[in-house]
């Protein structure tokens, strides 16, 4: 950990979106975002279907390229770089050590077929782990921390629950220890019960990590419990921007208000 | 004039230009799967239509063909190709390891060491090793091109949380050359060590799959492994039954219905070789009883 600050001291921003804009033929999709995520830093893109939630998380994680703008990311090595200059096996490189993307259908993000303990170990033997007890002592370490029966550990994910898969996707993520993990409506399609859980335990993960993380969800109560900062999004516009208290307290823009107050009281 | 129904060795000239330069291509990256135009062959896929095709594209007529079908130089795959290439190509044949020059292979490489100048012929029916792990095919060659092969040992890692030990007994991967990893087609992992260094030029042809693949003389074949789970060969806990070898590679032969069976050298050119030479197995006839026969 203390590691690892140094690398990246925390008064530099570890991703900056710079005026990003993405265009279907006549369609924009999002346009002129301009952000900087700092380490250790939760960030929630919030906003209706439609609104370039989605997009927008992939053009930051370099998976779609932008018609207009750029994206930074800052390597281990403390340089800032643009992705868009990275080369495909660099690229690919980040998205399995020093990043991790929770999907929101955990068949997406994970390998049905294979065990528990094999999602989790692919990462650590795509970076050359060589070592079958080292992977597998690893892999189950980190299911007990993801609360998941070390006992399963050779079961296939799709005799999982939902919510078991998910927190499996989460563990094959944070494997490599990434600096930032990006989300996608990570509970969509969970029951309440099993959102709070994983809600909870993602809160700790993320905390004693130190890990950065973006998360896109139109489920304001997973802006509140997991962001610091909130970015309100529609028609492809970050229309209102701040700390997460302070937008869902205290919303500006009528449409946040809208939002806000869409919320059924508990 | 006797004009020959079939041009030599079947395959028009123009069409074994295009696999000898898909060769040529293989020879070059080892381990790489060069794609190239595969033909209807007068046999059906899955029967060896990938060999038959870098056979035909490399045979000349000085050239002496050996075909074996598991090790068997005498079961239906092995004998029709051999004919085929007698009747297209007019090539001498043989069943002896030694003397032939080309000798194209199903599920086995021959026990008697290759030497300099031959060229073995795999037939291949899955050139991607990946092809059971990801789907998408876009997607392996992309991880071939970046050397991405994390996915490979995912499989061998499940063998060992399965069955306790690398099951895999066969198409056991392989890295060539340091960089592909190759499918060295579905033959035991007995077999796999006598790639690795090999004095003969080793050419693997998968036809449905329109795939050419090599490995050139002298490179360097290392099966994928993990540091406590190293690789191991494989091979039934017996002498041969016919020739007494203690090193070969056993078929399991079931002789009655009553749990009984036999284990005789796959290979069978090196199981009559060894015969010839006075070796005998507990099953094999007496001598005499050979001779009243005769």
């Amino acid at each position: 950990m203390a590691e690892r600050q140094d690398v990246t001291p925390d008064d530099q921003p570890l991703l900056v979106a710079d005026h990003l804009g993405k265009n279907y033929g006549r369609l924009t999709a999002c346009r002129d975002v301009s952000f900087a995520l700092y380490p250790g830093e939760v960030l929630a893109i919030v906003g209706e279907s439609g609104s370039g939630k989605s997009t927008l998380l992939q053009l930051l994680s370099a998976q779609l390229a932008p018609s207009a703008g750029r994206v930074s990311y800052r390597m281990r090595d403390g340089v800032l770089r643009d992705l868009a200059s990275l080369g495909e096996a660099e690229r690919r490189f980040l998205f399995r050590t020093d990043w991790g993307y929770v999907h929101q259908d955990p068949a997406q993000g994970l390998r049905m077929a294979v065990s528990a303990g094999a999602n989790v170990g692919e990462r650590l033997m795509a970076v050359g782990w060589n070592h079958y007890g080292q992977i597998r002592d690893t892999a189950s370490t980190w299911l007990e921390r993801v609360e998941i029966d070390t006992a399963r550990i050779d079961d296939a994910p799709r005799t999982y629950s939902g919510g078991m898969r998910q927190r499996l996707q989460i563990a094959r993520n944070l494997v490599t220890e990434p600096r930032l993990v990006f989300m996608d409506e990570p509970t969509g399609g969970l029951d309440v019960s099993v959102q709070a859980r994983l809600l909870d335990l993602m809160r700790n993960l993320v905390s004693e990590l130190g890990l950065a993380a973006i998360v896109v969800t139109h489920d304001l109560a997973v802006a509140r419990l997991l962001s610091h900062r909130v970015m309100v999004m529609k028609g492809g516009r970050v229309i209102e921007t701040g700390l997460t208290d302070q937008v869902l307290d205290d919303p500006r823009e009528p449409y946040t208000q809208l939002l806000v107050s869409s919320i059924l009281p508990a | 004039m006797n004009a020959p129904a079939y041009n030599f060795a079947y395959l028009d000239e123009q069409t074994k230009r295009m696999i000898r330069r898909a060769i040529l291509k293989a020879i070059a990256i080892p381990g790489y799967q060069v794609p190239f135009a595969s033909r209807e062959m007068p046999m059906p896929y899955g029967w060896g239509t990938g060999g038959v095709q870098v056979t035909a594209a490399i045979l000349g007529p000085q050239d002496v063909l050996k075909v074996i079908d598991q090790g068997s130089d005498d079961t239906t795959n092995a004998i029709s190709i051999r004919k085929f290439f007698g009747k297209t190509a007019g090539v001498a044949t043989a069943t002896s390891t030694a003397d032939a020059t080309v000798i194209q292979t199903r599920h086995r490489i021959p026990e008697a060491p290759l030497h300099a100048g031959q060229v073995l012929v795999y037939q291949v029916p899955i050139p991607e090793p990946l092809r059971f792990l990801e789907p998408r095919e876009t997607e392996t060659r992309r991880m071939h091109a970046l050397a991405e092969y994390g996915l490979m040992h995912v499989k061998l890692y499940e063998d060992i949380a399965r069955f306790g030990h690398i099951a895999t007994s066969y198409a056991y991967p392989v890295k060539v050359n340091a960089r592909y990893v190759m499918d060295p087609s579905p033959t035991p992992k007995f077999d796999n060590p006598k790639m690795d260094n090999c004095a003969a030029l080793q050419l693997f042809g998968a036809g449905r799959e329109k795939r050419i693949y090599a490995i050139p003389p002298h490179t360097d074949v290392v099966s994928l492994d993990f540091k406590d789970h190293p690789f191991t060969r494989y091979r039934f806990d017996a002498p041969c039954a016919l020739c007494g070898a203690g090193d070969s590679y056993l078929d399991e032969i079931v002789t009655d219905d009553k749990g009984g069976r036999m284990f005789v050298c796959s290979d069978t050119d090196y199981c009559e070789a060894r015969q010839h030479a006075g070796h005998r197995g507990s099953e094999s006839a007496a001598p005499h009883k050979e001779r009243a026969h005769g």
